[in-house]
This record gives C-alpha cells, sequence and structure tokens, in this order.
C-alpha cells in the first residue's frame, strides 16, 4: 500500500516528462547559434570558403542570366523583330562554333541584291510584310554640330510596322518619298540631341556626303543594350542616294526581312524563301545554301545552348570552392569536437543520446554553412550589382540560385558535419569526462 | 536552507536494513529487486584489456542500497572505486554481473538506454564541477532537463528553483568563471537534483574545495540525506566518508568491509574523523 503511494507521488512529481524525446530542433538551433556566436572569429574563417563560392556561383549566373535576358527581350524584341525571318549573304548573329573555313566560305557566296527583292517577297501570302535594308556606319554633318558617325539604315518597305519603331515627332515616309527615293530622313533621340539639342529638327536637315537631307520624323527612345544605345540611327528611304555609301558595290544590299503574322506560316515563308534563292543561285540539290536566313527564334536557340554550358560553368566552377569550403567546415568541426570532448562527456552524463549529440553538431555545421552561403548571396548580389555599374554587362538575380545557394549551403554542412558529429555522438562519456 | 521540494517526497525515511536482508536480496540472482531496494548489484565484475593484459578492476562485488541512504564508497586507489561509480553512475555496464538500478536492469543496457537512465535515475556531482564553461548557472542546470524534453518555459522554473534551494538565486546568469568553488559546487548539486533523480552520486565532491567549502557542500548532502534523497558518495578522505550513514570500503576490487554506523552516532570511527556537525 504504501508503496503504492510512493509510486504515485513519484509520478506526480516528474512533470514534463514525454516517454522517449529528442532534443527539440529549436533548442539545437539555439545551440548551434549560441556556439557561432561565442567564436566569432574562427566561425568567420570557417565559412569564408562557402561564402566566396556561393558570391561566385550568384555573380556569374546573374550575369548569364542578364544575358538571357538580353538576348530575349532586347535582341529579339528590339534589333531583330517578332516573326521575322531575315535573308541575308551571311549570318548576323555569330554564336557558336565559327572556324576560318565558314568565314571563308561565307566570303566567297554571291551577296545579296536589288534584283533578289522581287522574286522573293512577291509570291509570299498576303498576310506576311516584308522590308529591304542596307546599313552602315555613315558620318553626318550639320551646322549646328561636330559630325558624328551614327548607324544608317537605307529601307523599302514596311520597316516601321514590322521594327514596331513609332515616330514621336514628325512623320514616317510617304509612299511616294519611298519610292522616288526622297532626300528625307527619320532620326533617333540620340541624334536629335546631338545635333539639335535646343530646337526642334523637323524640316532642318543633316549632310549625308555632302548631300543634304530633310529630318521628317524623330523615333521614339529605343534604350540601350550591352552599354550600346539603340537610339544613335537615321534612317532614309532606299532609293537616296544615301545606300550607295552604306554598299559599295552596285545593287548590293545587306538583307530582306519577311514578317509572318504567326510562326506557323514563318516556317513556310522561310522555306518558300530558301527554295526561291536556291533557284536564283542555281543550286544542286547536293549543294548547300549559300545565303543565310535568320529568325529570332534561331539566334534565340543558338545562345540557350550556350547558355545551358554557361549555367552549368556558373555552378561548377564555384561548386570547387564549395568543396574546398566543405573540406573547412570538416576539419574546423573535428577541432571543435576534440576541444569539446569534455563538454561532450558533461553533456552524455546528463543523459544526451548519441543522437542527440549528432543532431548538435550537424545542426552547428549546417547552421554554420548557411549562414555562410546566405553571406555569399549578399555578397554575390552586391558583386553583380557593381558588375552592371561598371561593365556593360546587363545583369539579372535569378531567385532560383539565391535559393539554390541557401540550400546548397545547408547542404554542405551537414554532408561536413556527418563524420564529427558521428565522431563526437561514438564518444566514450568516461574518456569524454576524463579529458582535461 | 530549504531543500525540501528538491528531493523525492518521501513521507517516511525507510529503515536502513539489516546486513541479512542485503544479503537476501543479493542472493536471488536474476530477481527483480523490490521498490525499497535502489541499487542492487550481484557480483559485478569488470575487465579491462590493457594491451593484451587482462586487467579485473572488480572481481565480484555485491551490493545493495536501499531508498534514502547515504553512503560513501572508500578505497585506495586502484581498489576499483572509479569502475564501480561508472558502474553506478550508468557511464559504463558490467562484464559479468547484475545491476538493478531503481528496478531497471542497468547491465544489459544499450548506450541510448543507458543514457536515458542517466537522465532520470541519476545525478552526477564530480570533483572538477564539470558545468559547461560558457553557459550561465542557469542554462547548466537546465541541460539534464533539455536531453529530458521538458518544454523551455518549465526548464527555466525548474532549474530556477533548484538554483534558488542551493541559495544561488542572486547568482544565475553568472558563468562558472564568476563563481567560486563552493557556488560551482552548489551549482552542480542543482543540475544533479533538477530531474529528480533516484541517487545522487557524487564523485569526490569535494576534491576541489577548501576545507570550509567542503563542509559547506556536505551539510548541503546531509540536509537532501536528511530529507530522503539516496545520495552516494565515492571519497577517498576519510573525513569525507564519515558523513555519510554507510561506509563501503573497497579493496583489490572487492567490498573489503561494509560498516553500518547508527544515524547521530559521531563516536564511530575508531576516535578518529571529525564528528557529523549538526544539520541546517
Amino acid at each position: 500500500m504504501r508503496m503504492a503511494i510512493r509510486a504515485a507521488v513519484m509520478a506526480a512529481a516528474i512533470p514534463g516528462r514525454q516517454p522517449d524525446n529528442r532534443v527539440p530542433i529549436f533548442e539545437a538551433l539555439r545551440m548551434a547559434l549560441e556556439q557561432i556566436r561565442v567564436q566569432k572569429l574562427k566561425s568567420f574563417f570557417t565559412l569564408l570558403g562557402v561564402t566566396i563560392g556561393v558570391m561566385f556561383l550568384i555573380a556569374v549566373v546573374s550575369v548569364v542570366e542578364g544575358m538571357g535576358n538580353y538576348m530575349e527581350h532586347d535582341l529579339v524584341g528590339k534589333i531583330m523583330a517578332v516573326h521575322t525571318v531575315e535573308l541575308r549573304t551571311r549570318p548576323d548573329f555569330n554564336l557558336g562554333d565559327v572556324d576560318d573555313a565558314m568565314i571563308a566560305d561565307w566570303r566567297r557566296r554571291p551577296r545579296l541584291t536589288e534584283e533578289d527583292l522581287h522574286p522573293v517577297v512577291d509570291g509570299l501570302p498576303p498576310s506576311t510584310r516584308w522590308y529591304m535594308m542596307s546599313e552602315d556606319q555613315i558620318t553626318i554633318e550639320s551646322p549646328f554640330a561636330r559630325p558624328r558617325k551614327v548607324l544608317t539604315f537605307a529601307v523599302t518597305g514596311d520597316y516601321f510596322t514590322i521594327k514596331s519603331l513609332g515616330v514621336v515627332s514628325g512623320r514616317e515616309f510617304t509612299n511616294q518619298e519611298l519610292e522616288s527615293g526622297s532626300l528625307v530622313v527619320v532620326i533617333g533621340q540620340d541624334v536629335k540631341n546631338h545635333f539639335f539639342p535646343t530646337v526642334d529638327p523637323i524640316g532642318r536637315s543633316l549632310r549625308v556626303a555632302g548631300v543634304p537631307y530633310e529630318v521628317v520624323g524623330v523615333a521614339e527612345k529605343q534604350g540601350s543594350t550591352l552599354g550600346f544605345s539603340l537610339d544613335k540611327f537615321i534612317i532614309a528611304p532606299y532609293r537616296a542616294p544615301i545606300h550607295r555609301l552604306l554598299n559599295r558595290d552596285r545593287g548590293v544590299i545587306d538583307a530582306i526581312v519577311v514578317q509572318a503574322p504567326d510562326d506557323q506560316i514563318l516556317t513556310d515563308v522561310q522555306e518558300q524563301m530558301r527554295q526561291i534563292m536556291r533557284v536564283r543561285h542555281k543550286l544542286h540539290p547536293s549543294q548547300s545554301d549559300n545565303f543565310s536566313l535568320n529568325t529570332p527564334a534561331a539566334a534565340l536557340a543558338t545562345w540557350q545552348s550556350i547558355q545551358k554550358y554557361l549555367v552549368i560553368a556558373a555552378i561548377v566552377l564555384p561548386a570547387i570552392g564549395l568543396v574546398v569550403g566543405a573540406i573547412v567546415i570538416m576539419n574546423i568541426m573535428l577541432v571543435a569536437v576534440a576541444e569539446r570532448t569534455r563538454e561532450i562527456g558533461i553533456r552524455k552524463s546528463l543523459g544526451a543520446r548519441r543522437g542527440d549529440i549528432l543532431v548538435q553538431f550537424l545542426f552547428e555545421a549546417a547552421t554554420l554553412s548557411t549562414l555562410g552561403a546566405a553571406t555569399g548571396v549578399g555578397l554575390g548580389i552586391i558583386v553583380a550589382q557593381v558588375v552592371t555599374k561598371v561593365t556593360p554587362m546587363p545583369v539579372s538575380i535569378a531567385p532560383w540560385s539565391v535559393w539554390l545557394s541557401v540550400g546548397l549551403g545547408t547542404v554542405i554542412g551537414i554532408v561536413s558535419g556527418v563524420y564529427p558529429a558521428t565522431r563526437a555522438a561514438r564518444l566514450d562519456p568516461i574518456a569524454a569526462l576524463r579529458q582535461e | 536552507m530549504s531543500l525540501d521540494t528538491l528531493v523525492m517526497p518521501d513521507a517516511e525515511v525507510a529503515g536502513l536494513g539489516t546486513t541479512a536482508e542485503r544479503r537476501a536480496v543479493i542472493a536471488q540472482a536474476g530477481a527483480v529487486p523490490s521498490r525499497e531496494w535502489v541499487i542492487v548489484a550481484r557480483g559485478l565484475t569488470r575487465l579491462y584489456d590493457m594491451g593484451g593484459e587482462t586487467v579485473r578492476a572488480l572481481r565480484g562485488v555485491d551490493l545493495a542500497i536501499r531508498r534514502n541512504e547515504y553512503v560513501a564508497i572508500m578505497g585506495p586507489s586502484g581498489s576499483g572505486k572509479s569502475t564501480l561509480m561508472n558502474l553506478i553512475g550508468c557511464l559504463d555496464t558490467p562484464s559479468q554481473g547484475e545491476y538493478w538500478l531503481n528496478g531497471h536492469q542497468v547491465s544489459k543496457m544499450t548506450d541510448n538506454e543507458l543514457a536515458r537512465i542517466r537522465n532520470r535515475e541519476i545525478g552526477f556531482v564530480f570533483q572538477t564541477f564539470n558545468l559547461l564553461p560558457r553557459a550561465t548557472a542557469l542554462h547548466n542546470v537546465e541541460l539534464p532537463l533539455v536531453y529530458a524534453g521538458v518544454s523551455a518555459s518549465e526548464r527555466r522554473t525548474r532549474a530556477r528553483e533548484a538554483l534558488e534551494r542551493v541559495q544561488l538565486g542572486e547568482r544565475m546568469l553568472h558563468r562558472p568563471n564568476e563563481l567560486s568553488g563552493g557556488q560551482r559546487q552548489r551549482v552542480a548539486i542543482a543540475r544533479a537534483l533538477v530531474n529528480r533523480p533516484s541517487i545522487l552520486l557524487a564523485d569526490e565532491p569535494t576534491g576541489n574545495l577548501d576545507s570550509g567549502t567542503s563542509e559547506e557542500i556536505m551539510r548541503v548532502f546531509g540536509e537532501l540525506a536528511e530529507q530522503g534523497q539516496t545520495v552516494i558518495m565515492v571519497t577517498h578522505e576519510a573525513e569525507i566518508a564519515a558523513h555519510a550513514r554507510r561506509v563501503i570500503v573497497l579493496r583489490d576490487g572487492l567490498v573489503a568491509s561494509d560498516d553500518r554506523y547508527a544515524d547521530g552516532d559521531p563516536s564511530r570511527r575508531d576516535g578518529r574523523g571529525d564528528p557529523r556537525p549538526a544539520a541546517g
């Protein structure tokens, strides 16, 4: 009877005890942070490898992403145009493997000429649009400012519509101006600001090779990409004398551009243009094309295949740093286990199980490493911002790279903590308590 | 000093039992001892392998300790008292023999089961205090409760109460290096008692203290014993052992003598040894 009472009293006297519970995760985290706090300097050096690795990862991925955004938005959207195919003598964008033999082959190709225009565009479906153009850097003069080289386009067809180029003051060319080759130009914002900083340019003239051209319109602002302004241009009707300055050889043009309402029609149009050009160039079926049909999609696809490798490189190269970081963390944790053997003995004597000690040290390594990675993310973002300020390279911080980095930090911490934590957990409490 | 609520509530201090009773419980090999026996060891043997040579640290120790006893284990160095303490403290398991602690057979336990028993049944007090140097007194006392899975708020309350009862309420947030030796040992005692263990197991508790402080710590032990806490103390100092009501002497890995002294009889130790000071 008395025993039963005593047992009941004992049970009542031990509140809050559950049968077999682990140290709560929060407690392990608290212990880890406390340990990092008391050993700030050591923690800092431990983190350095992971921090630097993650910093480079974030910075490089940001630059690659920025380039990707440039390719997708600026290049395709502003420089080229949507749903278009460009017929050129040579590819315009040389991304990927280009060797000397290919360049020599491109040089031998017959040039695209004015005579090619009508055979190519006359048979196109009515839903399509087209323009023809030549382009080059040409020196422009004006009595109001110093001469300047600007990108000059000589165009005919639906140039403004296809390029979605709006005119903010003045007007586009009339059909009559295009057909007769009037001495008129539409100018970009930078050209306006340089030659006519204080006056309205409409009705005034710019001289090209001594010939005066009347400014009839100013294009809307295009901004810049890769550090280059997209507003430093003038556009003239193709038939104006200006086109002879852009391509010296008589009749030679740079491109015929066709725009279709969608990619399906575009594919058909592209094939139709290919067959017409093959006939015109009298190519045998065994011979490959000696002209280029470029689409933004193709340029983008080329970029994306390169981007894949760049992203892999951006992850693999910092990963080497991260491996070094992991080894450093493992070593520091081994030292910590050795230094804190007595603490481990005390904890074990007070009832810490192997799992408790394991979790404690794993948490410490993981917390340390995650903090290092988070610091690296911050530094990486700063580096990316500096890169975009100092160089023309566009950067874009990819959210996935931030999560990847922090996750990587945690994983590295756990992986490099497993061995030291296991050693700590396996320590014999008697030997551990005896250690000075 | 009020330690009443720290120790196991025990309305009546049980009788100390006779040698015959002890022999009887030891003789029943394999049997679960009844609840009044907090420790029963039957033929405890511990062998160590020292570079190919087998050292017999314990050679068949029989031991029976009732709840509420205040026992000192003595012996010269090499007698096996540290080994016995490690076994009693569940830091180690015997090579042969049975060890029952509060009804649990410890001798067959796994590492994790031992850890749990240490957490719930044993309160350690060490010669070198063994406090975590970077943790406050409060956090040190909380540690056993952390491993018992007690919630943070309850841990704080119970640790604070334990510290107040060893009169360290004022110094709760001090780190060990800001405390005197006696204060450190009192923190260790608070830590040992905070999870209400079956036995308080002290290993040379006064070994690092001056004689005045030693007396202070022994007074705390005496009070705890009086209030019903089972106390087992390993020491090589006769004056310290004299505070206990029963002295077990080990020699060469065996129990050489097991003298029980009548409670309150100070003149028991062949004229030497300090009379036990009056409690309180």
